[in-house]
């Protein structure tokens, strides 16, 4: 399966990840009470030279990640174009840009394994709540190996739904796609079981 | 201890490939993602506590930065866009719904119908109407405002999920662990 992280490498990709989390909060709590364009578009372009840093291919790769936000800054467009409060509005619509690109960011500079040994070590402190970091783990790769399998399976079903009607698949697909994954989750368990157990 | 953490992984699961088939349409022609309607399924079937377990870990492999969420968003970013409200709601409105079907002995079809509308719904926009209102500057009634037309959808979303949750019933009601 696709991650986020870019295939572009960058200077970036070679920071620990904890550090890059570390550097991502701080500017989160800096941004929040940002207000007035000056400092937000000082903010703003402080962003843009980041990734642009980075080369043209990855920045163009990170503007198509906030693809994902331009129905947000349309409504704020709209609602503030009526109101009139167009500075408060444009602010708004910046703040939320820098926070999620910065966020983005590093997303797409941090490998999955990477991310995968902050959480463990995150996740440390709540084994004394009962969750052990191998069930964890464990599950986290079950996730990863059949989200791929119950996805073809959909489109398998889909297929089939296609081949008798003439409509479009309706939620009555869901439950041979739900039944299918109960039935994935016996065997899992059972072949787990086979194999020592947890 | 295995079927537990099996049951979970597959529901986890399944929420990502609700959120990435776009091809199903809750009503006819109107094609919206069926993730929500995962999550009232992952209550209603696996039941409160394995069913918001199942959510979380669906929602830590999206913020490891998978492509889960629908439109094939993922990464931290998720956390720092207008949707984030939901995102936290997610687990919130899994447990609820499970715990609805778990406590309310009705008939399954109604019981899961009613968690999944207090739950997916009441609790899912509660989240979602409170991190809108902070991320777009809005005030809350105006942020409830700009959701008012996903709400149909999400309804129908409920039926469904009710409708899916007595089919399995039917088939492998010993599956059902809210039930069983």
């Amino acid at each position: 399966m696709l991650t986020l992280t870019s295939p572009v490498e960058t200077r970036l990709h070679r920071l620990p990840a904890g550090l890059k989390l570390g550097a991502l909060a701080l500017a989160a709590v800096a941004l929040a009470p940002l207000e007035g364009l000056p400092a937000l578009g000082a903010a703003l372009a402080g962003t843009l030279a980041l990734y642009a840093a980075q080369g043209l291919e990855f920045a163009r790769h990170g503007l198509r990640m906030l693809r994902p936000l331009w129905p947000f800054l349309l409504i704020l467009a709209l609602w503030h174009g009526w109101t009139g409060e167009i500075e408060r509005g444009a602010g708004i619509g910046v703040k939320l840009l820098i926070a999620v690109a910065l966020a983005n960011l590093v997303t797409m500079t941090t490998r999955l394994d990477a991310m995968i040994a902050v959480l463990e070590r995150l996740a440390r402190p709540l084994r004394r709540l009962g969750l052990e970091p191998h069930l964890l783990a464990v599950s986290i790769a079950l996730v990863i190996r059949f989200t791929p399998v119950l996805l073809a399976r959909a489109e398998r079903l889909i297929e089939a739904w296609r081949a008798r009607s003439a409509r479009r698949p309706t939620w009555r697909i869901v439950v041979p796609l739900a039944l299918g994954a109960l039935d994935d989750a016996e065997q899992v368990a059972e072949a787990l079981r086979a194999r020592g157990g947890l | 201890m295995e079927r537990n953490v099996a049951y979970v992984a597959l529901f986890a699961a399944l929420i990502a490939v609700l959120g990435l088939v776009p091809q199903i349409t809750l009503m006819s022609g109107v094609p919206i993602t069926a993730q929500s309607l995962g999550v009232m399924l992952c209550g209603a079937v696996l039941g409160a506590r394995k069913g918001a377990l199942a959510v979380l870990l669906f929602l830590v492999l999206v913020f490891l930065g998978l492509p889960l969420l629908s439109g094939g968003r993922g990464g931290i970013g998720v956390l720092a866009g207008p949707t984030a409200g939901f995102v936290v709601g997610f687990p919130v409105a899994a447990f609820v719904t499970g715990l609805v079907v778990e406590k309310w002995r009705a008939p399954v079809t109604w019981s899961a119908l009613a968690g999944s509308i207090l739950g997916g719904i009441v609790v899912l926009y509660g989240f979602g109407v409170v991190g809108m209102a902070w991320k777009l500057g809005k005030t809350l009634p105006e942020a409830a405002l700009l959701l008012t037309p996903f709400l149909a959808g999400d309804l129908i979303k409920a039926v469904a999920a009710a409708l899916v949750t007595r089919g399995l019933e039917q088939v492998r009601p010993w599956m059902v662990l809210s039930r069983a």
